[in-house]
């Protein structure tokens, strides 16, 4: 385990200032200075969470990973806020893979499911909270006057009654002498400085100055570049490859088969590439020869009819259907999806004797060093992983694929290297997100109340790969996220899970489950309310009696976007609202589709959300804006292909995302409810193609059960429509 | 041996004419701003001024590029009206496709000081943004088409 050393941390923090140190233990966090740890076991694991410099810098390391969601920002936020400090002297440092920086909650450093602040709210406004009570009781004593009369702002203790204050910095060194308060007092929401309020990024200068580094942007001293030639085919072994011509290109150096292709190494990138080229490495048929889209779609509609096991039954769903006096029936059909971070994939890592040193934008900081100790066999402390800024994450950096290739090149070569993919090997060797199918029974009674919901979903499972221990009874918990736990108030409910596994990598996709489950769930309702001849709104409001905070955001996002009020002709309005990741978030958009040539313009999507507290309104705002915007891309665009046994998509020609001229306006409005706070980095993303597909009903009349919402496919939901 | 202008100064470099303009910029020159997108002209990540016209350096070989006044995110100043409202309107999230937005978004406004709607979305609309920051970005021209941010 990755820790200091008792004598490495007084060796750092000695006439440094004041330095909290929070030790895990079996009972949750302790906090530390310098001076306790003397009395300290010297195997205590520790690493510093907050410093206090006698130039008044406070450095707050951030244990998370940032791809855009805001964390190098709303964490400092948090801990500022307690410590009560100068917002323009706070600063921030990527935290190395350690024990000490794993999330408390899930006890691994890793960035994922929207929880970064619904788990380190706590420990770091404990650790602001104890530095502020150490200050004010250095300057107490400083003065001689009772702590009680001291008072903390902006950096500062001041002493009003004798007109006295003395900065953090100049008491840093006498508060590191201090004992920490186990339990510091908090302080009051309304006391709030900066938690609650639009401060701007501290990454934001550096990205707009190009000055930010990525990963793809890591230098090593004599290092290589590594491309490696893949087999286009899943499962296919290396034919054959012209090894000499690869190795007669200038700069190249060496060439590695590897368990996945064929690395070869060169001086520059550019060197690499060409010698993978002149490799020529041609391939075997692979394992699935067969394999297509039009295979696999083939086989997720046949296991509509094959049994599964049921992840929900309320009632009895089947004998409700049976008595029904109006049944609705409808299958959806969802495509694998790609991450397309735009940061293609890439890891520099020095393997040596001694030590191991990787350079990844990483959301799994603790999955890196894992995989580094068991392929070089050497110890937690010899591993350091540095996290650099992901250029986009969502979900697609929690694996450590990338990181093993790197590695395992060199450790063959024995050289630093660096192994960046092109954008067709990132589209071609992605974990996509499922496609999955789901076919849907509905019952209405005389009244138009839905007296029954039966759903059998067929999806692969991500789970079983990734944290099998997580299936529970055969279920994958993301198949049926946002399914099985769907808020409507319907007295009879069968959710039925498929599991359908494929030869195609499936992983988490931003929103995960959600991101399919929103889809058939909302699209879903809105074919029920039409069916009970109600407004899409007024027969969701009547399902969620008991859920308030439901309520209040479908209630919000439709008066902001003015619910029934008229629109230009050709135009029209959709509801939807997903519960996902301790978030409530409504959508309404407004689109017109164009029946000739059958595209779809979405004009403006409201936008409603109850996150609980708010850290940061406005990065809340953005993560809305960006969350439902690849939402939208999804939505309207996106569908990796195959053929031939493999991923027949290939770059952005094939594989497009969402351009400007398709983004809508975005209105985003936080309905606030003072509960616990729920993630924000994922929630935006599930509500839009439903609210879009509402939208393409209400205004054609045709219903769109497939995505993406591809012209042919508008053109074909409105013949049968 | 290849010679360049970047951002006022003179490098010699000794690459192959026909290596792509955005590997010299990034691996030689060190100057990684100028980021690899998807290497077919696509995304605009690697979007580069050649002679005052925004360029996709991924397409351009660096051979072509010689005799030419090339600026790159750096180069371009940091008060300079577009960068300060993009700041201010607190564009950036993953950033990465930020310094080739900026690049585009700064030579529509060589071109024409006041855009419209339309001209803005047309200019824009090579670059793509995977967080979705869309939005801000047509607000962040509009505001630096306005005298630009603080």
């Amino acid at each position: 385990m990755k820790t200091l050393s008792r004598r490495q941390f007084l060796k750092m923090t000695a006439g440094t200032g004041l330095s909290i140190a929070v030790a895990a233990s079996p009972v949750g966090f302790r906090l530390l200075s310098a001076t306790e740890l003397e009395k300290e076991d010297a195997a205590v694991q520790l690493s510093v969470w907050l410093r206090i410099a006698p130039d008044n810098a406070v450095t707050i390391m951030v244990n998370k990973s940032e791809m855009g969601q805001g964390v190098y920002t709303s964490l400092p936020m948090i801990v500022a806020d307690e410590l009560d400090a100068d917002w323009n002297n706070v600063r921030m440092e990527a935290a190395p893979a350690a024990d000490a920086y794993k999330d408390p909650a899930w006890g691994t450093q890793a960035t994922g499911g929207s929880t970064t602040i619904r788990h380190m709210y706590e420990p770091l406004r404990k650790a602001g909270a104890a530095a502020r009570e150490m200050l004010m009781t250095a300057a107490s004593q400083e003065w001689g006057v009772p702590v009680t009369e001291c008072a903390v702002s902006q950096g500062k203790v001041r002493h009003t009654k004798s007109a006295r204050f003395l900065t953090y910095g100049r008491l840093a060194e006498k508060a590191s002498h201090l004992t920490v308060p186990q339990n510091p007092t908090f302080k009051k929401e309304s006391q709030f400085r900066y938690i609650g309020k639009a401060i701007p990024r501290l990454d934001t200068h550096d990205k707009v100055n190009g000055a930010a580094m990525f990963g793809i942007d890591s230098f090593v001293p004599d290092m290589l570049y590594a491309a490696i030639a893949r087999p286009a085919a899943y499962g296919a072994g290396l034919a054959s490859m012209d090894n000499a011509a690869a190795q007669r290109i200038t700069g190249v150096r060496q060439v590695v088969p590897i368990y996945s292709g064929v690395a070869v190494c060169a001086d520059t990138i550019n060197a690499a590439w060409k010698g993978r080229d002149a490799l020529k490495a041609t391939w075997q048929d692979g394992r699935y020869p067969q394999l297509s889209t039009e295979s696999l779609e083939k086989e997720f509609i046949s296991r509509l009819d094959a049994k599964g096991v049921m992840a929900r039954n309320d009632g009895d769903a089947t004998r409700a259907i049976n008595a029904a006096a109006k049944k609705i029936n409808a299958t959806y059909v969802l495509p694998f999806l790609s991450h397309a971070t735009m940061e293609p994939m890439n890891c520099t890592a020095h393997v040596r004797a001694d030590g191991c040193d990787i350079w990844v934008p990483t959301q799994n900081q603790t999955g890196v060093q894992m995989l580094a100790m068991k392929m070089t066999g050497l110890k937690p402390e010899q591993v350091r992983v540095h996290t650099t800024y992901l250029g986009g994450g969502f979900g697609r950096r929690f694996e450590t694929d990338v990181v093993e290739e790197a590695l395992t090149i060199s450790m063959s070569t024995g050289r630093p290297v660096k192994l960046v993919w092109k954008r067709e090997e990132d589209i071609q060797n992605d974990f996509y997100r499922p496609a999955n199918c789901s076919a849907v029974q509905g019952a209405l009674d005389g009244e138009g109340r839905v007296t029954a919901w039966s759903h059998k979903i067929v999806c692969p499972s991500i789970f079983s790969r990734v944290f099998p221990r997580m299936m529970k009874k055969g279920i994958d918990p993301a198949a049926v996220e946002g399914l099985e736990n769907m808020e409507y108030e319907v007295p009879n409910v069968a959710v039925e899970y498929v599991r359908t596994d494929t030869p195609v990598p499936v992983g988490f996709w931003r929103s995960v489950g959600s991101s399919h489950n929103a889809f058939t769930v909302e699209s879903f309702v809105d074919e029920l309310a039409n069916a009970a001849g109600k407004d899409p709104i007024e027969f969701r409001l009547t399902l969620l009696k008991k859920h308030p905070r439901a309520r209040r955001v479908l209630q919000t996002a439709a008066e902001k976007a003015g619910w029934g009020k008229p629109l230009s002709k050709g135009q029209a309005r959709g509801i939807a609202y997903h519960f996902s990741f301790g978030s409530y978030v409504a959508q309404v958009a407004e689109v017109s589709v164009n029946q000739q040539d059958g595209t779809i313009k979405v004009h403006k999507v409201t936008c409603a959300v109850d996150c609980g507290s708010v850290v940061n309104p406005a990065i809340i705002q953005n993560q809305m804006m960006g969350g439902l915007t690849m939402g939208l891309s999804a939505a309207l665009k996106e569908k990796v292909e195959f053929a031939k046994g493999g991923v027949k998509s290939e770059n952005f020609s094939d594989y497009e995302l969402l351009r400007m001229s398709e983004a809508p306006e975005v209105d985003v409005h936080i309905v606030k409810s003072g509960e616990k706070s729920g993630g924000i980095g994922e929630p935006g993303v599930p509500p839009i193609a439903p609210a879009v597909a509402n939208a393409v009903f209400a205004a054609i009349g045709a219903r769109v059960r497939r995505l993406p919402m591809k012209p042919e496919t508008m053109l074909e939901a409105m013949k049968q429509a | 041996m290849i010679r360049l202008e970047v951002n006022g100064k003179g490098y010699q470099v000794d690459v192959a004419p026909d290596v792509p303009l955005l590997w010299v910029i990034r691996e030689h020159l060190k100057l990684t701003g100028t980021k690899f997108g998807c290497g077919i002209g696509m995304c605009g990540s690697c979007t580069v001024h050649i002679d005052g016209k925004a360029e996709r350096s991924c397409q351009m070989q660096v051979g072509d590029a010689q005799g030419k006044k090339i600026t790159t995110i750096e180069g371009l100043p940091e008060n300079h009206p577009v960068k300060k409202a993009w700041i201010q309107e607190q564009v950036p999230q993953c950033g990465y496709c930020q310094p080739g937005q900026i690049m585009q978004a700064a030579t529509l406004l060589n071109e024409d000081p006041h855009p419209t709607e339309e001209k803005i979305v047309k200019h824009m609309d090579g670059n793509l943004c995977r967080c979705g920051t869309y939005p801000k970005i047509k607000s962040a021209i509009r505001l630096a088409s306005k005298g630009g941010g603080k």
